[in-house]
């Protein structure tokens, strides 16, 4: 094992997959020359390219349809969205296009295209730069969504992703870009399987679920949670679409409480649809209800205190969790 | 110039009428509610996709917007096929899943069928890009109508494609009206064909009611990009003999214009072409017409006999998975059974997580099973 950062580890999956497979390559803003908007992409042009390693012009609609449009003839796109705030502008093609494909033509078009880039509020970026947009994507069924928020995880997801023959949006934490976490050697092949939920800590008394960027709020809950004799399970979900629901419903089974953790935004949100499913397939396993600690259902303001109060924190999970009684 | 690519102009004069008749048909049927959704007839149009196929290899992709029946027709794909994705049957080009607006034919490289306005222009981008990538000669043909032409999506593919030199062409089949609004309500320039100086791309005004100038052009375009890539782009000028769709009945043209291009008809204009160059006599139009007509009747025979798509396959077609063949039947989504009795006690549900862990993995099986193929 070694350390590296959650950009490096993206960098490291980028490079091998498009060393390994020539119908991989990767398109977007700033992805070639000026090596990536947040250096995910550093060194790749001189690697392998301008054949493989494309810059666009600002354009997502555009280029989102022509990398569906090269999946279609059999290529395997990476396609970077600067954030996915900016993929907004590309819905239709994320929507419309990449997912409904295989259905609309009876099966005679897959579309093996990977989406990446982060997600989520930053700091500060205001409300149009600051969309969460996994409980938008999740709802389209043909789409697959990831949400590493480890080094090792981003790795392993994106190559993963890039490897799936679906429509796979691999959202990535911008705050994230320069955490360090332990991963496998280099040379070593890491593939985490979309769907596999991972336990970050054991515990017996309530289960956090968690992905992206409540993980780290989730283990610090925990943490202080323990100084008051809370054993909390805190479960980082990693992938959306599809959901580990095993997982979900073990530890549920195992703690009887359940905290859900989520970066997006309350109203249709992810954990509105683990609530539902929770109860719905094991209503007797609950001794209280299920509490949801999200953003708060407002565009994300500017300033640093009011945008501190819309995000979900490590004290807003333990107030949650206590609330539980 | 004739490029010696150029298909035999009898057999595509029968492939027009093949269309026509196609069309005619469908109407009925539509009337007759044996077709679901929207349906948009391609008659009038017939010489332009004719003559454009007419003009290609049949490796070179061809992708189009909403009124598509003739694309996949004149690709080769069959009027069998074709009736049968209207009646949504399993025997139908997209399985019966598409429908009218969504046709595709992978072995014909017929890539869809598309119904957002402008939304697969980038996809023609990518097919062309993908034939460059991988330093192939082909030429991908993208079809759209006046309407698509003010659309983002349309803008953003022109410029990556004049941009990244992309061996497509773009089709602009100019029928004079999207819906009901016609290009002087629409469009801010006098030409269409100009949107191309600002993709610094070769643009061309063709004559869309000409099988022979339809073809010729894009001949002469297609051999220009497969000896160097580039994009180039064409207004076909045409005429839609109906109404967009089939509950349009086209209130905002005159009866005097509509005449005016029956005149021009495409149909007519080619057979008068042939025979008067001797290569056709009225026996044999009226025997080509004729086997278009019995063609298309047998198909609606077919449509009828063909098989619903399979329930069972409801859930096959949301993700494909390595090494499995979508049009098999997904075996993890058969409705899970309803728990009997309500657990007593949680030691009663020890096994629990497995089982629910065994159904759908994509969705709430309760909840969909009542989705049939029909309500779809």
């Amino acid at each position: 094992m070694r350390e590296i950062t959650y950009r490096q580890a993206l960098n490291e999956a980028l490079a091998e997959e498009i060393e390994r497979d020539p119908s991989v390559f990767l398109m977007g803003e700033e992805v070639a020359e000026y090596n990536g908007a947040y250096k995910v992409s550093q060194g790749l042009l001189d690697r392998f390219g301008p054949e493989r390693i494309i810059d666009t012009p600002i354009s997502e609609n555009g280029f989102a349809g022509l990398g569906i449009g090269a999946a279609m003839a059999g290529l395997r796109p990476i396609i970077e969205f600067m954030t996915f705030s900016f993929s907004l502008v590309a819905f239709d093609q994320l929507v419309n296009n990449a997912p409904n494909m295989l259905m609309m033509s009876g099966g005679q078009f897959h579309i093996p295209i990977t989406f990446r880039g982060p997600n989520g509020p930053a700091h500060q970026l205001g409300a149009t730069h600051s969309h969460a947009t996994e409980c938008l994507y999740a709802n389209v069924p043909g789409l697959k969504v990831c949400t590493p928020a480890t080094p090792r995880d981003a790795k392993g997801l994106l190559k993963t992703a890039v490897r799936d023959n679906n429509p796979v949006l691999v959202l990535e934490c911008e705050l994230f870009y320069s955490h360090k976490g332990q991963i496998e050697d280099e040379g070593e092949e890491l593939l985490i399987p979309l769907g596999e939920a991972e336990t970050k800590r054991n515990g017996s008394d309530v289960t956090i679920l968690c992905y992206a960027q409540t993980v780290p709020m989730a283990l610090k809950a925990a943490e202080e949670l323990a100084r008051d004799k809370i054993n909390a399970e805190v479960i980082d979900l990693r992938s959306i679409k599809p959901l580990d629901w095993q997982a979900v419903f073990e530890s549920v089974t195992k703690t009887h409480h359940v905290v859900i953790a989520e970066q997006d935004r309350p109203f249709c949100g992810v954990g509105a649809e683990i609530s539902y499913r929770i109860q719905k397939e094991i209503f007797d396993e609950l001794d209280a209800p299920i509490l949801r600690v999200s953003q708060e259902d407002v565009p994300m303001p500017y300033n640093e205190t009011l945008e501190k109060a819309v995000l979900p924190s490590a004290e807003k999970i333990v107030a949650a969790v206590k609330q539980l009684g | 110039m004739v490029s010696p690519e150029q298909r035999d102009e009898v057999e595509m004069l029968a492939m027009m009428l093949l269309i026509r008749r196609f069309e005619e048909r469908a109407s009925q049927q539509y009337q007759a509610q044996k077709i679901g959704g929207f349906c948009h007839l391609y008659i009038g149009q017939e010489a332009v996709v004719t003559g454009a196929v007419a003009a290609t290899r049949p490796d070179d992709y061809i992708i189009t917007a909403y009124r598509d029946h003739a694309h996949a027709l004149a690709r080769g794909t069959s009027a069998d096929s074709c009736m049968a994705e209207l009646f949504g049957k399993a025997t139908g080009c997209s399985r019966g899943l598409g429908g009218s607006m969504h046709y595709f034919d992978k072995a014909h490289h017929m890539y869809g069928g598309h119904a957002i306005v402008g939304a697969h222009v980038p996809l023609g981008a990518g097919l062309a890009f993908a034939s460059k990538y991988r330093k192939e000669d082909r030429v991908t043909l993208c079809f759209f109508g006046d309407g698509a032409i003010n659309q983002g999506a349309f803008h953003e593919a022109l410029n990556l494609a004049g941009l990244f030199k992309l061996p497509v062409i773009f089709i602009c089949e100019n029928n004079y009206f999207a819906m009901g609004t016609s290009v002087k309500r629409s469009t801010s320039l006098e030409q269409i064909a100009d949107r191309a100086e600002g993709y610094d791309m070769p643009s061309e005004i063709i004559d869309g009611m000409s099988f022979r100038e339809v073809r010729d052009k894009l001949s002469e375009l297609i051999a220009s990009i497969r000896k160097d890539p580039h994009p180039a782009f064409v207004e076909v000028r045409t005429y839609r003999y109906r109404g967009h769709s089939m509950s349009d009945p086209a209130s905002y043209r005159t009866k005097e214009e509509l005449e005016k291009y029956r005149l021009e008809d495409p149909i007519i204009r080619l057979r008068a072409q042939l025979t008067r160059e001797g290569k056709l006599t009225n026996e044999q139009f009226d025997a080509l017409d004729k086997k278009a007509k019995e063609t298309v009747l047998a198909s609606v025979k077919f449509a009828e006999n063909s098989p619903e798509p399979p329930m069972e396959n409801l859930y096959a077609y949301t993700y494909v998975d390595d090494g499995i063949d979508p049009q098999v039947v997904d075996p993890g989504v058969s409705p899970a059974k309803p728990r009997a009795t309500r657990p007593a006690s949680r030691a009663s549900t020890a096994g629990k997580s497995r089982e629910i862990g065994s159904q759908s993995k994509n969705g709430d099986v309760a909840d969909t099973a009542a989705a049939t193929p029909e309500s779809a």
